[in-house]
């Protein structure tokens, strides 16, 4: 049986998969890291986003095979080991950026990415624009956009804590 | 998913002996077609032959008056790609707008011409802009490439290695998205390449085609008025639940328009 080895959140492990098991198969089956989710499976929705090598994916497109030899953070790989929450995920709890919950992990690891590669801040619109591979059923959006918005600014040091979101 | 095994090839004549030896042996780079297929039991492969490991498919690179840009340049590199963005603003403009910023991450430009997907971006770009299909064995010219939905002029066993497109003057991409699943309802490739005018057309038809009738309107006069008038016709083209041929052959003639106003 073939073997996939990849460090995941900071932890190498060596793992037995079939050639045709998936990355998020692997994580939440072999892994137990069940917080990156499963939603369409067909790579829309996003719910899967995991980052592979620093790039966001979706888990569930990606074979395991093909991240042999990668570094794997999920959204259990986020807060520190203290408990401190990412400020991304602060962000999320600051501004209800949820409601059931399903979408979170991928929305907020897309979120970071997106974050990452845009250095020079995002607008509104270019939120929205960036989020496209991720869908959410509950919200509509308007609060996990401004929880991005929010984030941005103490990612990128622009803030030193989070803007309060308004009553 | 019907189980296959997997293999990672250093090289490109190790690619080429693993899929030349098994007529069922496919190979995956991103995997964002494939692995969804898969996933449908379209597709039943024996074996899975992973190029991302060969360094001949890589690169982006200007050569005179071509763009060569490697099979396994992955949508996102040839969005942000300095040497694109100046050579051909369009075609990395296009590459910025498929799918969604997961799938641009791991789908490969060599991947999406291979596949040749009706609704596909990058086919319009290469058939609009008359680029040379390379690969292990022969240079294909992109009018001799495409040969209708989900084909190709590739034969089995042989890999798609560098696409070489020539610089145009001016290029424009336009394209309406279905509001939901975001893939081309019609769109429209147009450009000038020493003075000469193509128009090619991606997700209206079964595949993508070139528009005669306005590559002629467009070399008497280049401006989006020029082709207002050009009827695209309906028949043939692809009648669904999100729009009928009807509608589509509409959105040919104003996407045309748009990506000649973008074109500039």
């Amino acid at each position: 049986m073939p073997q996939v080895t990849l460090t995941v959140n900071g932890k190498t492990s060596t793992v037995d998969v079939e050639g045709r098991t998936l990355l998020v198969e692997l994580l939440r089956e072999k892994l137990r890291l069940t917080g990156t989710h499963v939603g369409c499976d067909t790579s829309q929705c996003g719910a899967c986003v995991v980052h592979v090598d620093g790039e966001s994916v979706k888990a569930c497109t990606i074979l395991a095979l093909q991240a042999n030899g990668s570094q794997v953070t999920t959204i259990e790989g986020l807060a520190k080991p203290d408990g401190t929450l990412h400020p991304m995920q602060e962000a999320f709890r600051e501004y209800h950026a949820l409601q059931c919950g399903f979408c979170t992990p991928g929305m907020v690891m897309s979120a970071i990415d997106l974050v990452q590669k845009h250095p020079d801040g995002m607008s509104e619109k270019e939120i929205r624009e960036g989020l496209e591979g991720n869908l959410c059923r509950c919200t509509g959006y308007h609060n996990i956009v401004k929880a991005i918005a929010a984030a941005q600014d103490v990612m990128h040091g622009r803030a030193q804590t989070l803007a309060p979101a308004a009553e | 998913m019907y189980d296959f095994e997997y293999h990672k090839p250093g090289s490109l004549a190790d690619a080429v002996k693993l899929l030349s030896a098994d007529p069922d042996a496919r190979p995956i780079s991103g995997g964002q077609t494939l692995l969804p297929a898969l996933k449908h039991r379209l597709n039943k492969p024996t074996s899975v032959v992973d190029l991302s490991g060969i360094a001949e498919l890589r690169g982006i690179k200007r050569e005179g008056n071509k763009l060569v840009i490697g099979a396994l340049a992955k949508h996102v590199e040839v969005a942000t790609s300095p040497e694109v963005k100046a050579a051909i603003p369009a075609l990395a403009q296009m590459a910025g707008t498929i799918g969604d910023t997961q799938v641009r991450n791991r789908g490969t430009i060599g991947g999406s011409v291979a596949n040749n997907d009706p609704a596909a971006d990058y086919p319009s770009a290469v058939l609009g802009l008359n680029a040379t299909i390379v690969t292990d064995k022969r240079r294909i010219a992109a009018d001799d490439f495409f040969q209708g939905m989900f084909t190709t002029a590739l034969e089995p066993g042989e890999l798609l290695v560098a696409i070489e497109f020539p610089i145009p003057e001016k290029a424009g991409y336009a394209k309406m998205r279905n509001p939901a699943s975001r893939y081309v309802m019609a769109g429209a490739f147009v450009a000038k390449t020493g003075g000469a005018v193509r128009v090619a057309i991606n997700g209206a038809g079964p595949g993508v085609f070139r528009q005669a009738d306005m590559e002629k309107a467009l070399t008497a006069n280049w401006s989006p008025d020029a082709v207002a008038g050009v009827t695209q016709p309906a028949d043939g083209l692809n009648g669904d639940i999100h729009g009928s041929a009807e509608y589509r052959a509409h959105l040919v003639t104003v996407m045309a328009k748009r990506a000649i106003a973008a074109a500039g």
